[in-house]
C-alpha cells in the first residue's frame, strides 16, 4: 500500500462528513428515520401506501444536490470510469446485495456504525472487504481490464 | 409538527446529505476507487467521510435510544435485530464487488442523477432492479 497524496482531501472530506453526519442526525432525531439509502429505496420499490412521500421527497433533495452545486459553479468534476456493461453489473449487484443484506454505505455504515451495532460493524467490514478485494482485482491482479 | 414543515425538513436532510457527499468526494467514481484501492495507491479520504458522519450521529443516536418520539412526534424507529446471518454477510459480500467494480454506492449514485449524466441512470436502473429481485426471491438462512 502506497498513500496517494496527491488525491488526498482530509479538510474536505471531513466536512462533508459531517454535514452527511448532521443530516442522519436531524432524520433520526427530528423525523424518526434511520437515514438508510437503500431501505429509502426499497420502500418505493415495494411501496406501501402512506408511506411513500418522504421518500421521494428525500430523494428529490438529494437529486437537488449537484444540481444546485452546478448552478453555483461548485460542482467538482466527477469521472466513471466503468464501461456500461460494467455500471449495469455493478448496480445489480448493489441493488441485490443492500436489499438482501438490509443496508449500505449509510445505513450500516454510518448509522449503524454510529449505534454500534455489531451486525452493522460486520456488514461494513465484509463490503469494505470485498469492495477492495474487487478493486485489487480489477487493478492490480492482471487479471481485470 | 405540521405534514408541510415535516416535508420540507424531509427535504433539506436529503439536500445537506448530497452537499455532504458532494463536498466529501464520494460522487466521484474514481475517487472512491481510490479509497478502495487499499493494496494499491490508497487516497484514505473517505475514511474522514465516514469519521466525520459518525462522530456526529454517534451522539445523536444516543440521544435516540432514549427516547420513544422524535422532535416531530414521530415514532423513532430504530432496527433491532441483532441476528448476523448469511443474509447479511452475503448481501454485503454481493455489493462490495458492485461498489469496487463500479465505485457507486446507493446514495452518491441517486444523488448523481442531478448531473444528468446518462451512466448514472443506468447504474440506478440497473440498482432497482437488483433490489425487486432480491425482494422477489426468500432465502433460506440455513
Amino acid at each position: 500500500m502506497t498513500i496517494d497524496w496527491a488525491h488526498f482531501t482530509p479538510l474536505w472530506s471531513t466536512i462533508g462528513g459531517l454535514l452527511i453526519g448532521l443530516a442522519a442526525s436531524i432524520f433520526i432525531l427530528f423525523h424518526g428515520r434511520i437515514m438508510g439509502v437503500s431501505g429509502i429505496l426499497g420502500g418505493l420499490i415495494r411501496p406501501l401506501k402512506g408511506d411513500i412521500g418522504w421518500r421521494v421527497i428525500f430523494f428529490l433533495g438529494l437529486i437537488s444536490a449537484p444540481i444546485g452545486a452546478r448552478f453555483l459553479g461548485l460542482m467538482p468534476e466527477i469521472e466513471i470510469d466503468g464501461s456500461p456493461l460494467q455500471l449495469i453489473v455493478a448496480g445489480l449487484l448493489v441493488g441485490f446485495g443492500t436489499n438482501l443484506g438490509s443496508g449500505c454505505t449509510s445505513g450500516h455504515g454510518v448509522c449503524g456504525i454510529a449505534r454500534l451495532s455489531p451486525r452493522s460493524i460486520t456488514a461494513t467490514l465484509t463490503f469494505m472487504a470485498t469492495g477492495v478485494l474487487t478493486v485489487w482485482v480489477m487493478y492490480h491482479s492482471g487479471i481485470g481490464g | 409538527m405540521n405534514h408541510l414543515t415535516r416535508r420540507i425538513s424531509e427535504y433539506l436532510v436529503g439536500l445537506l446529505f448530497g452537499a455532504g457527499l458532494i463536498l466529501g468526494g464520494m460522487t466521484n467514481p474514481s475517487k472512491v476507487i481510490g479509497f478502495l484501492d487499499f493494496l494499491g495507491m490508497w487516497d484514505p479520504s473517505l475514511a474522514f467521510v465516514m469519521g466525520g458522519a459518525v462522530v456526529i450521529s454517534f451522539l445523536a443516536f444516543r440521544g435516540a435510544k432514549q427516547r420513544e418520539f422524535s422532535l416531530f412526534g414521530r415514532v423513532i424507529m430504530l432496527d433491532d435485530s441483532k441476528s448476523i446471518d448469511l443474509r447479511l454477510l452475503l448481501g454485503s459480500a454481493l455489493f462490495g464487488i458492485g461498489w469496487g467494480i463500479s465505485g457507486f454506492c446507493p446514495g452518491p449514485a441517486i444523488a448523481s442523477l442531478g448531473t444528468g449524466e446518462w451512466k448514472v441512470f443506468l447504474f440506478v436502473i440497473a440498482m432497482m432492479i437488483g433490489s425487486w429481485v432480491a425482494g422477489r426471491i426468500q432465502f433460506r438462512t440455513h
